[in-house]
């Protein structure tokens, strides 16, 4: 464990953690965060909080950088890699600020990007049963149908076009990058509900795409921004933005060819 | 001579010509977004003066009472402003959603660079030295 420390800190890591009126969690995120992984600096993007949220990163000493009004979640994670992408990060990590990923899994989840083995890389709970309880059944049965949904999209649209990658966990927000994508990412990200939709970015653009199994904690603070109505308005959305999208031109991979 | 919807029409769109060429006059309304008003009442005043080629269009669409055809042009018209102020938004969001973007960096590095100037953070300062000086 201490040799793996020593060696990452030839790349300049980054995790990005956006927060949303996220009072209790973003604090103990970031401790586990200093914990687990040492070797990466924290940003919290802080998307028009009115709570706490801000304080509480800046107490725990991580970056924080306050947008001046609430953006949304995916304009927010495209704040952090604009930021990666202006300091010089070679890798970039997102992490819920709920508490609901891992930071203990980081190490696994970087390990293909500082391999070269792909340029992002997912941290999935379904690859393999880890007991992932959607604590969501008790709540919105519509929410599980998203999933599903996105889910057997990524399925199959990955059968379609590449058999390579098939993607098992199209919503999880736990994901590493490499500096192409960061690079990527700050010139073009999805806004509402963005996981589904850069998934299908990135398969366009070409770069490669792995998962490694995950196990994701139920939340611990804040409120789910997810209601009956919101999620099936999610799953209509997403739908409609993948398949408009597959008409455009293939985005770009990088500025310089 | 005119009908009365005929009349009613007419000074209509003249009212309408006189108030956007107004506020363009005043620069409460730019003129490109100008452009599309005035080419809406254009076309309604031609319509309205020209009672012939308003009936070859009714028939055309399937209109029985042409006046009625006069309006369903204004529509039109209409429908292609509001799509074209549609395109305008999306555009201002997306400029607003960078500028915010950047201001919130830049800030963070304003904010930043007073306080670590003096640790290790080398990148910081090389990046920042040129706006440390613009900024006193």
């Amino acid at each position: 464990m201490q040799h793996k420390v020593v060696m990452r800190t030839n790349h300049k890591i980054l995790t990005i953690i956006p927060a949303y009126n996220e009072e209790d969690s973003p604090g103990d995120v970031i401790a586990r965060v200093k914990q687990d992984a040492p070797f990466a600096d924290i940003v919290v993007i802080n998307d028009g909080s009115t709570d706490a949220t801000a304080a509480i990163a800046e107490r725990m000493d991580a970056f924080v950088i306050n947008l001046p009004y609430n953006l949304g979640v995916g304009a927010a994670m495209q704040t952090g890699y604009l930021f990666a992408r202006e300091m010089g990060y070679d890798i970039a990590i997102q992490v819920d600020a709920d508490g609901q990923h891992d930071p203990a899994e980081i190490p696994a989840l970087i390990a293909p990007v500082l391999k070269g083995e792909a340029g992002v890389v997912i941290g999935s709970r379904y690859i393999e049963d880890r007991g992932y309880i959607t604590p969501l059944l008790r709540r919105v049965g519509i929410f599980i149908l998203a999933h599903i949904i996105s889910f057997i999209i990524g399925r199959k649209r990955s059968g379609v076009f590449c058999k390579r990658s098939g993607v098992t966990d199209t919503t999880s927000g736990f994901r590493a990058v490499n500096r192409k994508v960061i690079d990527f990412c700050a010139r073009e990200y999805p806004h509402d509900y963005p996981e589904p939709e850069s998934l299908v970015l990135f398969h366009r653009a070409g770069f490669i795409i792995r998962e490694i199994p995950v196990t994701m904690n139920p939340r611990y603070g804040g409120k789910s921004s997810i209601t009956p109505f919101r999620s099936f308005y999610y799953t209509i959305k997403v739908l409609l933005t993948i398949f408009i999208g597959l008409l455009r031109e293939p985005p770009v991979r990088s500025v310089f060819s | 001579m005119f009908e009365r919807v005929e009349i009613t029409a007419i000074l209509g769109s003249v009212s309408l010509l006189l108030i956007v060429l107004e506020l363009v006059r005043r620069k409460r309304l730019k003129e490109e977004y100008s452009l599309l008003w005035l080419l809406t009442c254009i076309a309604l005043l031609i319509l309205s003066f020209w009672r012939s080629l308003l009936d070859v269009l009714a028939r055309l669409v399937g209109i029985f009472y042409p006046p009625t055809a006069l309006f369903v042009v204004g529509f039109g018209f209409v429908l292609l402003i509001l799509l074209h102020f549609s395109t305008v938004i999306s555009k201002l969001s997306i400029e607003n959603k960078e500028l915010a973007q950047r201001l919130a960096i830049l800030s963070w590095k304003l904010h930043n660079l007073a306080s670590k100037t003096d640790s290790g953070l080398a990148l910081e300062e090389q990046e920042d030295e040129g706006a440390n000086e613009t900024a006193k």
